[in-house]
């Protein structure tokens, strides 16, 4: 029989959700007879290049290619996992939700106390740059997600009992320290 | 003294002194009700309805109800735990609480009950409303982001006159606790330092000061908020 396959995806996160997943340790060593990586900034594979049983999302949405790269997980993963802050509830980048997004780019790009070279005021507008949303969208506002991992980062140990889990089919052993909130 | 009275939660055989509220008459049989607007020592509320236990049928917050003899509680059956759960998810969504960026966590009654209920994500879609943060006196900041209304500061921070340093602006969705800006100036660092120490949440902190425990160090960082009253 072939090993249960992950994929994983950094959204509008800080990619911290993916160093706490590579916390395990040495069950690193474990994880990768349980389980093969599909694509994922682990092993750098950039398309999916087979059905995923398990997608593990970092980050929310806040512009349009989070939302595409999230809907493709939606399409290729049977179970879709929100870790993380961002994932959940949209995190720091959902601190500009409710300021309307001229404001925001005003003050990144003109206004702001540590802007200096942009004398003419230029904010980013080629084509080829993703549309920022109107706000920082919670994955589970876009597609359907299966489960929730919360923290920031969820604890390796979270991660760990989680993957676990899905994979062998096994209860989670879910002591009251490893769920956090930060 | 007055008369000791009989009671049950959950069935588990209880005593208590006549007329105490039931909260603390369960805290003193070592069975822990969750609280957030209540505070010992001062007059409850019943405001924030996380005590919400069931009486003859009736659902009743337990910080306002008296016991009375032979009285029979329902405190933690799962339809209620579930309410419970609920309203601690309400309150997250009904305002902006970013755990990973704010002062008081690890230490906040509101997160603490996330914890408990292990709330993995709010049923209810997110608000995102936008609140101002009050920075304008020397001592305090008030973030109205966190501020779930528990009124306790209003109840709790006075000045030697007996006025409140803090009060409710505004009604409805446009509800909100504000700091006298006149009084927040003269604030002394023991009360701003109380005010701080009554919020439940991180609404009202002491400038220049957060972060001070470590992560793992914190408050329910190891062990769920109740369990100083289990027995």
């Amino acid at each position: 029989m072939s090993k249960p396959v992950i994929a994983t995806t950094s959204l509008a996160g800080c990619f911290g959700c993916h160093m706490s997943l590579l916390d395990i340790d040495e069950r690193i060593l474990k994880l990768i007879e349980l389980v093969e990586f599909n694509k994922s900034p682990v092993d750098d594979i950039k398309t999916f290049t087979k059905a995923v049983d398990i997608g593990l999302i970092e980050g929310g949405c806040c512009n349009s290619e989070n939302v595409e790269v999230l809907k493709s997980f939606r399409k290729n993963c049977k179970i879709l996992v929100s870790v993380g802050e961002c994932a959940i509830m949209g995190g720091l980048p959902a601190l500009r939700n409710g300021i309307p997004i001229e404001e925001c780019l005003h003050e990144a790009y003109v206004g702001g106390p540590t802007v200096q070279l942009n004398k003419d005021g230029i904010m980013p507008n080629d084509d080829e740059l993703p549309m920022l949303l109107d706000r920082v969208y919670p994955c589970h506002e876009i597609v359907k997600i299966d489960y929730y991992l919360p923290g920031c980062p969820p604890s390796a140990d979270l991660i760990w009992e989680a993957v676990v889990a899905l994979v062998t089919g096994d209860p989670m052993k879910l002591p009251y320290e490893v769920v956090k909130f930060d | 003294m007055s008369d000791l009275i009989k009671f049950k939660i959950d069935g588990v055989e209880c005593m208590a002194e006549s007329g105490k509220y039931i909260v603390e008459a369960a805290a003193d049989n070592g069975i822990f009700i969750p609280t957030l607007c209540n505070m010992k020592g001062v007059k409850p509320k019943g405001a924030c309805r996380i005590c919400t236990v069931r009486i003859n049928g009736r659902l009743m917050t337990s910080c306002t109800t008296p016991v009375t003899d032979g009285m029979e509680i329902e405190s933690h059956s799962e339809d209620i735990q579930e309410l419970r759960k609920s309203i601690v998810e309400l309150l997250f969504v009904s305002g902006n609480h970013f755990c990973p960026a704010c002062e008081k966590s690890g230490n906040c009654e509101l997160q603490a009950l996330g914890y408990l209920y292990q709330m993995m994500v709010p049923r209810f879609p997110y608000e995102f409303p936008l609140k101002p943060v009050d920075a304008k006196s020397a001592k305090i900041i008030k973030d109205q982001n966190r501020c779930i209304f528990c009124k306790r500061c209003i109840k709790t921070i006075k000045d030697e006159e007996g006025r409140s340093y803090f009060a409710f602006r505004n009604r409805g969705h446009k509800l909100e606790v504000v700091l006298d800006e006149e009084m927040g100036n003269k604030i002394d660092d023991a009360t701003a330092q109380l005010a701080m120490e009554n919020c439940p949440v991180g609404s009202i902190l002491v400038k220049e000061k957060g972060f001070t425990v470590p992560i793992g160090k914190r408050k329910y960082d190891k062990a769920p908020i109740g369990s100083e009253i289990k027995l």
